[in-house]
């Protein structure tokens, strides 16, 4: 017998708020984006064991998706980021305020 | 308490404070290793939900290619002469906390009290997915007819990026 599909839904929803709390407490850029990504992973946690409890793949092809759009998410990110960076040479989200003058 | 929830226990409490430990480290290094903590952990969570393809392609793409960037960009980024404060202004750091607090209390209380999973089983039981060839060979069976408008769309999606990734990060932008 498997665990119970509540303790996996409430995993995601800790992972979840973890991410969410991590981007909003840290100043660093990458912290920020890697909480993201935490929170797609906890998404992804909470797909898949719904889709087995359901007895469907349907959540695992949509996880399929999820981690392609992740790491095209990540690949473009991560060039702002070092564009950014470049622009501005500081990691701190507080200091990148281009667009407000 | 038999052994599949002993380990999913197990590899949930390592996750999580893996994740928490990604916050709190100063260092952006140190975050991006115990991130790679929670993704092999999710990975392993992944093998218990009998998902082994997820489980694959979260090792190979999570913490394979998406966790190397994440290190060279770490590495590229010369990080400032100022040592920058771990946490943000005080009042939003606090209110932060709060916030994932009320969250995760909601969230869980939503899944204590209702009837989740309720709903109208699926086709593919484990015995199916077994008749099929496993888990692998159902996934794709269903990728490729189903789902191959979206998959299409998705290998887009990554050329897009690809081209996006490399024009961003030339020299002169």
């Amino acid at each position: 017998m498997t665990p119970p599909l509540e303790w996996y839904l409430i995993f995601s929803a800790a992972l979840f708020t973890i991410g969410l709390v991590g981007v909003l407490v840290r100043r660093h850029v990458l912290v920020i984006f890697m909480s993201v990504e935490l929170m797609l992973n906890a998404c992804n946690v909470a797909l898949v064991a719904f889709g087995r409890h359901l007895d469907t793949l349907t959540g695992q092809n949509f996880v399929v998706f999820v981690v392609t759009v992740a790491a095209a998410e990540a690949a473009v990110g991560l060039g702002i980021i070092l564009a950014l960076a470049r622009h501005k040479d500081t990691v701190d989200v507080g200091e990148m305020d281009i667009l407000k003058q | 308490m038999e052994l599949h929830s002993l380990l999913f226990l197990a590899f949930a409490a390592v996750a999580l404070i893996a994740a928490v430990l990604v916050l709190l480290s100063r260092n952006p290094v140190h975050s991006v290793l115990f991130m790679l903590l929670t993704f092999v952990n999710v990975a392993a969570m992944f093998v218990l939900l009998q998902a082994e393809f997820i489980a694959v392609i979260q090792i190979l793409v999570y913490s394979g290619a998406i966790l190397v960037l994440f290190l060279f960009v770490v590495m590229l980024l010369a990080g400032g002469e100022r040592p920058l404060p771990v946490l943000n202004q005080p009042l939003q750091a606090r209110a932060a906390v709060i916030v994932g607090l009320v969250l995760v209390s909601e969230l869980a209380l939503v899944v204590l009290t209702s009837t989740v999973g309720g709903g109208r089983r699926g086709p593919d039981s484990p015995e199916r997915i077994a008749a099929v060839g496993g888990n692998i060979e159902a996934l794709g069976r269903q990728l490729y007819t189903t789902w191959l408008l979206p998959f299409e769309i998705a290998s887009v999606l990554l050329l897009v990026a690809a081209v996006g990734a490399i024009y961003l990060a030339k020299e002169d932008l």
